[in-house]
């Protein structure tokens, strides 16, 4: 075997068909408006800001090994700076939006220096506590309606768009691609060098220092960008809701519990992870609906024995079962079969 | 000549237990050192200081001209030290290859198709090309001292550190792994190599020192050293005089 026999490539055939069919997905979905009706459309628009939610949370716990049960934090952070910014500030929502990912990050720089401090489950506790400071202070807010909450005014809503059903497609485009720019985001960042260190990170953290890595500086911007982007997924749900209160905004239940089962059941530590946890998480959900507490007992055994059945979730069952997957992450050494035929 | 590194009375005690008691030796570029000594001696404490896993409670340390007594690790790596781990650390998750790049791209500081190109080829010289894309957690004990190898050539050190690489393995597998690195040092790399499989050593290194209780025993050239009563004593448990 001679070195320069070897190449080494990051697609594969899968790869290849994943991207087109990826590619022809997403187009439909844009599409939604013309093909699907309001209530399937509401519906997507929440499992596309849960999947943005879910694959956040994935890079941060799955990668950087920070398992924050307290991103309600931000969610709530986020949605209660979309509405001050418009009822006080008079900036458009799509502008607040974008304002309140960089308020979030700023607001994160604190929280980080604080709770780095704390490792394993005094970090997840930590996360938590400042997730419920969040939530008492924004109830002390009156001009928000105090413990009460308040709703958006109608003049806002309607600067978003005339019509119940512009508004309507808005808010499931602005949904899809906040779930698409962050899925692309994670995937991109994850190809680069320092993508890589973060995998290194997540299997191996003595040997990853032992590298060069600086593990707290990567663990402190990706808890950064998490909070942002974060922050800005809070406005656009509060955006679609309405009305904000402050038990709402900073639900530990919906904004981490259901997004940890999402990532845990799909596979943590991937891509694929998230969105597979998603599709079935909401799959549950509407076949449950109507079930009452039934519903929540169900998550919990289905969680229980993905964990015993298949620790590393069901993407992780499929890849180690058929070697597979769909964004072109790892490296695979090749023999060049091109030379030896020279 | 200056010394590549320099350890200068470097003491390190955790409450009663002292794992480097003022310890000093210096290292010239392109030697090979190799260190022995009992169990809990302060062997691996010793690469812990000088990679700067633990901060030494007094002493100085400097290495290639600079004090890095205070610097962080991730710094010390990317001014060229590498070091293999006792127990092989692996990113279980990631294939040999992948293990490869971290190394090249972090510590080695190459980018692309260089840094693969590079990988293949210290892949070859340690015979893991063939196991290129298992996955690291799958590997034997072999295959894992191995990319342990791997992964520290990767980093291109100028100071390559060996902890214990040859334990555990059968007299064969031993032979082939001393062979790679009297190859890598005849490149001109420099060595130091904690190990308890004493021929293995001898057959690289051109300096030996003993160290027990944090602190210097003997240090010289190889085969004197291990005739020496002390170290017959110390290390091997017998009587000087028996």
């Amino acid at each position: 075997m001679n070195p320069s026999d070897f190449h080494v490539t990051r697609t594969s055939a899968v790869t290849k068909i994943a991207v087109v069919c990826g590619a022809i997905a997403l187009i439909i979905l844009i599409l939604a408006p013309y093909w699907a009706g309001r209530a399937d459309m509401r519906l997507m628009g929440e499992l596309f800001l849960y999947l943005a939610l879910a694959s956040l949370w994935n890079l941060m716990a799955g990668y950087a090994g920070l398992v924050s049960v307290g991103q309600q934090a931000y969610v709530g952070f986020g949605g209660y700076m979309l509405f001050a910014l418009t009822i006080f500030g008079g900036v458009h929502p799509v502008g607040a939006i974008v304002i309140a990912g960089v308020l979030g990050a700023l607001i994160a720089v604190p929280v980080a220096l604080l709770i780095f401090r704390l490792r394993g489950a005094y970090f997840a506790i930590g996360t938590w506590v400042i997730a419920e400071v969040f939530r008492l202070s924004f109830a002390q807010v009156s001009a928000l309606g105090g413990g009460s909450g308040s709703s958006l005014p109608v003049g806002i809503v309607r600067s978003l768009a005339e019509s119940r059903s512009g508004r309507e497609h808005l808010s499931y485009w602005l949904a899809l691609a906040s779930a698409v720019i962050v899925i692309a985001s994670v995937f991109f960042f994850l190809r680069t060098r320092n993508g890589l260190a973060l995998s290194a990170i997540r299997d191996n953290e003595l040997a990853a220092g032992s590298l060069g890595i600086d593990i707290w500086r990567t663990k402190f911007v990706v808890y950064i960008v998490t909070a942002a982007l974060t922050a800005m997924i809070g406005a656009l749900i509060f955006l679609q809701k309405l009305r904000i209160s402050p038990d709402a905004a900073f639900s530990v239940n919906d904004w981490t519990a259901f997004v940890i089962f999402i990532v845990v059941i799909g596979g943590i530590g991937t891509i694929e992870g998230p969105i597979i946890g998603t599709l079935l998480f909401f799959a549950l959900r509407e076949t449950l609906a109507d079930q009452g507490t039934i519903y929540l007992m169900v998550l919990g055994a289905v969680a229980i024995v993905i964990m015993l059945k298949a620790p590393n979730g069901l993407w992780g069952l499929i890849r180690s079962r058929f070697d597979l997957e769909l964004f072109p992450l790892s490296y695979r050494v090749k023999i060049d079969t091109s030379k030896e035929k020279d | 000549m200056a010394a590549f590194l320099q350890l200068d009375q470097v003491s390190k005690s955790f409450g009663a237990v002292t794992v480097a008691d003022a310890l000093s030796f210096d290292l010239q570029a392109g030697q090979a050192l190799g260190v022995i000594g009992p169990n809990g001696a302060g062997k691996t404490s010793m690469f812990n200081l000088i990679t700067g896993t633990l901060a030494p409670s007094s002493g100085k340390i400097t290495f290639d001209g600079v004090d890095i007594t205070r610097q962080s690790s991730a710094k010390r790596c990317r001014s060229g030290m590498a070091r293999s781990f006792q127990v092989p650390q692996p990113f279980s998750g990631m294939t040999v290859f992948e293990n490869a790049m971290i190394a090249a791209t972090q510590a080695g500081g190459m980018h692309g198709a260089e840094a693969e190109n590079y990988c293949v080829e210290i892949l070859e010289q340690t015979e893991l090309l063939d196991r290129a894309n298992t996955p690291a957690g799958g590997l034997t004990l072999l295959g894992r001292k191995r990319l342990e190898l791997t992964r520290a050539l990767c980093a291109k050190p100028k100071l390559l550190m060996l902890d214990e690489i040859a334990g555990g393995l059968t007299e064969a597998e031993c032979t082939s792994l001393v062979d790679t690195i009297k190859a890598i040092h005849g490149r001109g790399v420099t060595i130091i190599w904690i190990e308890h499989v004493v021929h293995a050593l001898l057959a690289v290194v051109d300096k030996l020192m003993v160290i027990d209780f944090g602190s210097k025993i003997a240090e010289g050239e190889p085969r004197a050293i291990m005739e020496s009563p002390e170290v017959q004593q110390i290390y091997l448990g017998i009587e000087a005089d028996g």
